[in-house]
């Protein structure tokens, strides 16, 4: 999503209305219903929170100057500034040690780096199709990336070959180097 | 369960623990281990032989000694190809030159022209800005007659423009840069205190 991104491609900044603010707060938390203890904490009251548009409807949410997450279509995604600041909340998945290169040059993760030995996925039910996961690594504490399941993860292990999911984010891609200044 | 503050690689930005993949490692580690040297033990050891570094990655992965192999190699290839990226990029600046002109528009009225500076990695926006409220005159990025862009500052501010970019250059580390001053005057300036009368 965020392979070619620039400074051309932002269309509009616009400061949030903090009652925009609190819905906005309420969405993230009905999402993502463990922030809900930490959300005063990273979005506090009188933050600064500006909303800037973007090429293909990709919008980004900041707060206090850093990107915290954006969306494209309904669904709000945290950036990996966020994740790092609270990786509990959100589901994950693990790949191991030899795909971590791919993964940081921003390919989509396949089956087999999701199944082997140094990887994790959750135990069954597992996540639907199209549930966005955090990307970790083996022996890695914090996480490398962000991507969306392009099949559930039970059907990953069972099949086990081609695309298991879609990156959205990941370290070092432009989003992360965005600046807002 | 509170936040969590994440220390990110003062060189490549990544959390230090990825630093590996990006192929700046020597410079990372250098980074790391003056600014969180306990953090620097716990991801390199003690001691800063590599063999040891290797051998203790070697225990903790689980892909199989083969593919680590593969691994180790192909981030030593990026890590030469990235340092190669980066002695060529230093040349190139260090080749490169700015170019402050003045050129006079009318009789006493002169305008200050600065190209060349887009080598550094210097937001021209920006600093145009900083010109406009340091010298209190008009100032802004426009593009000369070579298509390339430079910054025109209105006033006759040489001098104190010509001081600004060395200090700049110097805090970037290149002091060795060429700083060209170009002075268009037209005429030679009478001589002070002459009688006009």
């Amino acid at each position: 999503m965020f392979r070619k991104f620039t400074r051309e491609d932002i269309h509009s900044r616009s400061k949030v209305k903090s009652s925009i603010q609190r819905t906005l707060k309420a969405k993230l938390v009905s999402q993502y219903p463990k922030l809900e203890e930490v959300i005063d904490e990273l979005i506090p009251k009188k933050s600064h929170i500006e909303l800037i548009k973007c090429e293909d409807k990709i919008q980004l949410y900041t707060v206090d100057g850093e990107v915290l997450f954006f969306q494209q279509f309904d669904e709000l995604i945290p950036t990996l500034r966020l994740v790092h600041k609270f990786p509990e909340a959100y589901p994950t998945v693990q790949v191991d040690r030899g795909a971590i290169k791919f993964v940081l040059s921003g390919a989509n993760i396949m089956c087999p780096g999701l199944t082997s030995a140094g990887a994790k996925l959750p135990d069954a039910p597992g996540y639907e199709k199209d549930t966005i996961v955090v990307i970790n690594a083996e022996n890695k504490e914090h996480a490398l990336a962000i991507g969306k399941l392009m099949m559930s993860t039970e059907e990953i292990k069972s099949h086990n070959k081609g695309h298991g999911v879609e990156m959205i984010h990941h370290l070092g891609d432009p989003l992360w180097t965005f600046t807002t200044d | 369960m509170p936040l969590q503050e994440v220390v990110y690689c003062g060189v490549c930005s990544y959390p230090p623990e990825y630093c590996e993949f990006t192929g700046k490692l020597k410079r990372c580690k250098v980074w790391l281990k003056e600014n969180h040297p306990d953090l620097f033990t716990k991801l390199y050891g003690d001691d800063n032989g590599d063999v040891a570094a290797v051998a203790g990655k070697l225990a903790e992965s689980s892909i199989g000694e083969e593919r680590e192999e593969k691994l180790e190699k192909d981030l030593l290839k990026l890590q030469t190809k990235q340092e190669n990226r980066e002695q060529r990029e230093l040349a190139k600046k260090l080749s490169s030159k700015v170019i402050i002109k003045r050129e006079a528009r009318t009789k006493r009225k002169f305008i200050i022209a600065i190209s060349g500076l887009e080598v550094f990695e210097i937001d021209m926006k920006k600093l145009a800005k900083t010109f406009a409220s340091k010298f209190a005159t008009g100032c802004s990025v426009s593009k000369n007659a070579e298509k390339k862009e430079e910054i025109v500052i209105q006033g006759d501010v040489l001098e104190a423009v010509e001081a600004y970019i060395h200090s700049l250059l110097k805090e970037k580390g290149l002091k060795d840069v060429k700083v060209e001053t170009i002075d268009t005057k037209m005429k030679k300036k009478k001589p002070e205190g002459a009688p006009t009368a």
